[in-house]
């Protein structure tokens, strides 16, 4: 690393300043501007002749051409160790809750505070002796944080072998504290701490090797996890017009999921939504762990109205804690909502370093951006043989609801399951409005593949005819054709439709949804006689009714079981008479 | 010391482009020229190249007029001596009173804390069925009307900023015709709500550099009441001018625009101004009603479009009525559960019975015959748009809600709207059964 250097602003343009230098600058450098007191963060982008291109992450309000620049020698990093879990960080991993405190109701620029408490003391214990062989992300020791053993790891950006020259032995430690020391094949020693450092923009590797995502993450959402499931460590991406409901969406995912770190990226979106995330979270037992939900969660916030460029740095910020956890072997969950305003954040930017634009005036590297995010996903088996998975699931909000936008295409490049949400179903008020007709996923479901696919046929299939339906009117329709139409709408209601202001419905577990799928799966299969048109409407609207009941009682209940006698019962008339 | 600078070396729109030395980003100055004294604000640096915008605009500028920075960016003066008062966009008085410079606050001042903002809980009473029954208007909500040039928009701003039972009204025009700056004034007075009210009114002919600043300006002088704890509903109208006049500027200084001429920036810009709406944890509340005018009643450009995906919902005022379809309150769910215990019952059967009559007549016009079943929706929609949808109606919550079960009552028998029975026992209006 060089010594830091100085350099004086020359030119200031909303929130890019350049900077004139005289010693070597690294591209991604962190510097400081001086103005006053305060010292605003800022991030070298380009590097021309002897001049920098700064995004400042702050508002530069005030700031002059002449005022001193401080290159720090850094990339943009983030600190990462115990703690993190409940934190509340901004973009650039500055703890909210810690500036609230100490600024009170508005962020104040200029402030940074560290984002691990270095007082805090953990009970350490050590997992390796002196004289063991090890390499980067090998776990040392562990200290307990909340619901995990948080692993102890050495540093990963060691390349090659080590052995360990001292170990202490369990007891409480800061993480500024050294609980060993390790040296390399030339006898440098390196410390190791409780925590390390790490540049945000770069993925760590510090495993064995990538796998094929093939487990599925239950996220409970019936319509996601039987027809368009998400499998742990793969992407997928969630677009739709605003109002169609992606933030509720994510919400209820990132409640339910089976994970055991979840990590919320609020990239650009309204305050609001994360205030109930945050206000809540505290109170809501997850039933997994008994501990509340804000436990197994970390929330990175840069709302609509927070600096920029830090929204840019916010969706990397997270990313890079998410893969953290994964080195410890842990499933990690990282929902961005929504990654297009991070594409905005980098429109904004490349629109004042005046780069030639792409579509939309988005600059022409957003699709390699927006494919080496969601690369740095994926399931990995560490070097002691346990796997862990980063799985990321991404909020589109296209200009105008119009997939054809680029953020949506370059997204649907890229991902492994597309839950496109679509106005008309929300406006019918059909919830999770993700559009059967329009999603996919590549993963496999623990559906069975033969009832799925007739499931989605006979979505399809109805479809097809309510659309007939509109031009020729019910009486222009035949009796078989209605049926299926109506086959397809009990499918639609009881089963893809979840109520999420009922405790029971709100999430579906894995067996349950193998079971009533099944259940389903044989009323669409089966041949019902009906007299007429009204009959079957009348028999399938209470049939609807039956299932709306039954989908509110808690699975393997006695209820469950009464309700479920009663369907068959009811079932049992039609296909007798036929 | 201020120096002044004679050197203007680039006039382009409005925005002037002088040599300056120790010139602040987004700093003030004053430039005067034959035609008086005008403010401007700093938009870029270049070296020793201040580039400006000029609040009057930049005709009659010339290239020897005198530039004095003031050192400071713009500022607004706050407190209860603006109450009653009307001022421009640049927060000059309109109105004959004094100039005021009290307690002055900077503008665009940094975001509020995610972490020290609450849940909001409570609801806005408008006595307006639409919005009161079916889209609660919420305190510290964000929520934009959506309309179409020729829709009366600004008479129904107007009436919820009268009839809202709020501590403060804020009005920012902005390139509003002439009339209808007097409309409000007129409105405001005679309905005494000129006493608690503070107006910023840009109108069409004034300088667009000046509608820039009416957002800001009203919302500064909002924050800063409602950290006094006043409870602030800030009215603006119309953000479309507001839009166009950021493309203006932006085309002017040569930057490269995103869709339909708007600038990259315009969701951050926009973003930046409603999300100061806010429900202060111990203190009180900025509510933000903004009408937006769709260009072609399209509700994809970009300037609904960024609007929609920041704002809690939206108001859609067609045909001069709030339309239910399309009209959106997000944070109704976290009010109308405490109002009166059927209110959540009458919400959703009348919205879907009415969306079933819009099928019906969809089916009348398409020469469908018509059920007993689809008569009686017919009976039902005329109703409903008579007595609930008209903007005429003015009544409070329990009183459309009583109304919404007389409706319900005359068309329909208890089974047929779908209500649970302990709801109908308790509601179901008795008068007319012999």
């Amino acid at each position: 690393m060089t010594a830091p250097s100085n350099g004086r602003i020359v030119k200031i343009n909303g929130n890019m300043v350049t900077v004139i230098f005289d010693t070597p600058v690294m591209q991604n450098e962190v510097a400081f501007i001086r103005h006053g007191e305060e010292r605003l963060k800022s991030e070298i982008i380009r590097v021309r002749g002897n001049l920098a291109e700064m995004q400042v992450y702050e508002a530069t309000t005030g700031l002059k051409v002449g005022e001193e620049v401080e290159f720090t020698g850094e990339l943009l990093s983030i600190e990462l160790g115990p703690g993190m879990l409940g934190q509340i960080y901004d973009g650039l991993q500055n703890p909210l809750p810690e500036i609230a405190e100490q600024c009170g109701f508005f962020l104040r620029r200029g402030v940074y505070i560290k984002a691990l408490s270095e007082t805090k003391t953990w009970d350490f214990t050590p997992l390796k002796k002196t004289g063991d062989k090890v390499r980067a992300g090998d776990k040392i020791g562990f200290v307990e944080e909340k619901i995990f053993r948080h692993y102890c790891m050495v540093p990963f950006a060691l390349t090659g072998n080590y052995e360990i020259v001292s170990m202490e032995d369990a007891g409480k430690f800061t993480i500024r504290q050294a609980v060993a020391s390790i040296k390399d094949q030339n006898g440098k020693i390196f410390p190791v701490f409780l925590s390390q450092s790490w540049p945000v923009k770069i993925p760590i590797q510090a495993y064995a090797e990538r796998l094929k995502p093939a487990e599925a993450l239950v996220t409970k959402m019936r319509l996601i996890d039987s027809l368009f499931p998400v499998a742990r460590g793969g992407t997928y991406c969630i677009p739709g017009p605003f109002g169609a409901g992606k933030t509720v969406l994510q919400q209820l995912i990132s409640r339910h999921a089976e994970v055991d770190v979840v990590i919320i990226a609020a990239c650009g979106e309204r305050a609001g939504e994360i205030v109930e995330t945050l206000r809540t979270f505290p109170s809501i037992i997850d039933p997994r762990t008994s501990r509340p939900l804000s436990d197994r969660t970390v929330i990175i916030c840069n709302t609509s109205s927070m600096p920029v460029a830090a929204r840019e740095s916010s969706v990397y910020t997270a990313v890079t804690i998410a893969e953290y956890y994964r080195q410890m072997g842990l499933q990690v969950l990282l929902l961005a909502d929504s990654t297009s305003r991070w594409a905005q954040a980098m429109r904004e930017m490349s629109g004042r370093l005046e780069e030639i634009p792409g579509e939309e005036a988005f600059p022409a590297y957003l699709e390699s951006r927006i494919a080496s995010f969601y690369e740095r996903a994926g399931m990995v088996r560490l070097h002691d043989g346990s796997t862990g998975s980063v799985t990321i699931g991404g909020a589109v909000s296209p200009a105008g609801g119009n997939f054809e936008e680029p953020v949506t295409q370059a997204t649907l490049k890229v991902v492994g399951a597309f839950h496109g949400l679509s106005r008309s179903r929300s406006d019918a008020r059909r919830y999770p409005a993700i559009d059967p007709l329009i999603s996919w996923s590549k993963y496999r479901s623990f559906i069975d593949e033969g009832q799925k696919a007739r499931g989605q046929g006979i979505l399809h299939k109805g479809n097809d005819i309510a659309q007939m339906m509109k031009v020729v009117g019910e009486e222009g329709t035949s009796l078989q054709d209605y049926l299926d139409f109506l086959k397809a709408e009990l499918f639609d209601y009881v089963y893809l439709q979840q109520n999420a202001f009922d405790p029971v419905d709100e999430a579906t577990p894995r067996e349950r949804q193998i079971y009533i799928f099944d259940f389903i799966h044989r009323i669409i299969e089966t041949e019902f006689v009906f007299e007429n048109k009204d009959e079957a409407l009348h028999f399938f609207q209470q049939l609807r009714q039956f299932f709306r009941g039954w989908n509110s009682l808690p699975w393997q209940s006695a209820e469950f079981g009464e309700a479920e006698k009663e369907i068959r019962a009811f079932l049992l008339v039609r296909t007798r008479e036929g | 010391m201020q120096k002044i600078y004679t050197s203007i070396d680039q006039i382009v729109g409005d925005v002037i482009t002088v040599e300056a030395e120790n010139v602040g980003n987004t700093e003030l100055a004053e430039v005067t020229t034959r035609r008086g004294t005008s403010l401007a604000q700093v938009i870029r640096l270049d070296g020793n190249k201040a580039f400006l915008q000029v609040f009057a605009g930049s005709r009659g500028i010339s290239t020897g007029d005198r530039v004095r920075f003031l050192g400071h960016p713009m500022r607004i003066a706050t407190g209860d001596t603006l109450l009653g008062r009307i001022f421009n966009g640049s927060g000059r008085p309109l109105d004959n009173g004094p100039d005021l410079s009290e307690n002055l606050v900077e503008i665009g001042g940094p975001p509020v804390n995610p972490v020290k903002r609450i849940i909001p809980n409570k609801m806005i009473r408008t006595g307006i069925p639409m919005i009161d029954i079916f889209n609660s208007l919420v305190e510290s909500q964000k929520l934009p009307i959506f309309s179409i040039a020729g829709e009366p928009y600004n008479d129904l701003l107007a009436r919820i900023g009268t009839q809202a039972e709020v501590d403060i009204i804020i009005l920012g025009g902005m390139g509003l015709k002439y009339d209808d700056y007097l409309f409000f004034r007129d409105t405001l007075e005679e309905h005494g709500a000129l006493s608690h009210s503070i107006v910023f009114m840009h109108t069409a002919a004034d300088p667009v550099v000046e509608c820039l600043l009416v957002p800001d300006i009203s919302l500064a002088v909002a924050e800063n009441f409602a950290l006094e704890g006043k409870r602030v509903l800030v009215l603006l109208t119309d953000m479309s001018n507001f839009c166009d006049a950021l493309k203006e500027i932006a085309i002017t200084m040569q930057q490269i625009p995103s869709n339909r001429g708007y600038p990259g920036d315009l969701y951050s810009l926009l973003a930046a101004r409603y999300e100061k709406a806010v429900d202060f944890e111990t203190a009180g509340s900025i509510t933000i009603l903004a009408v937006t005018t769709m260009p072609g009643d399209d509700v994809t450009h970009p300037i609904p479009d960024n609007t929609g995906y920041i704002t809690e919902g939206q108001f859609y005022l067609k045909n001069s009525v709030i339309e239910p379809f399309g009209s959106l309150s997000r944070l109704k769910q976290l009010v109308n559960g405490k109002t009166r215990d059927d209110h959540r019952t009458i919400m959703d059967t009348m919205i879907q019975l009415f969306a079933d009559y819009r099928e019906t007549q969809e089916k009348q016009s398409m020469g469908f015959q018509m059920s007993a079943w689809d008569m009686k929706l017919l009976k039902y929609g005329k109703l409903f748009e008579d007595k609930m949808m008209s903007l005429s109606v003015n009544i409070p919550l329990e009183k459309a809600l009583d109304l919404g079960w007389e409706i319900l009552h005359d068309c329909f028998s208890p089974e047929e709207t779908g209500i649970k029975r302990s709801m109908i026992d308790q509601y179901w209006p008795k008068k007319h059964e012999n």
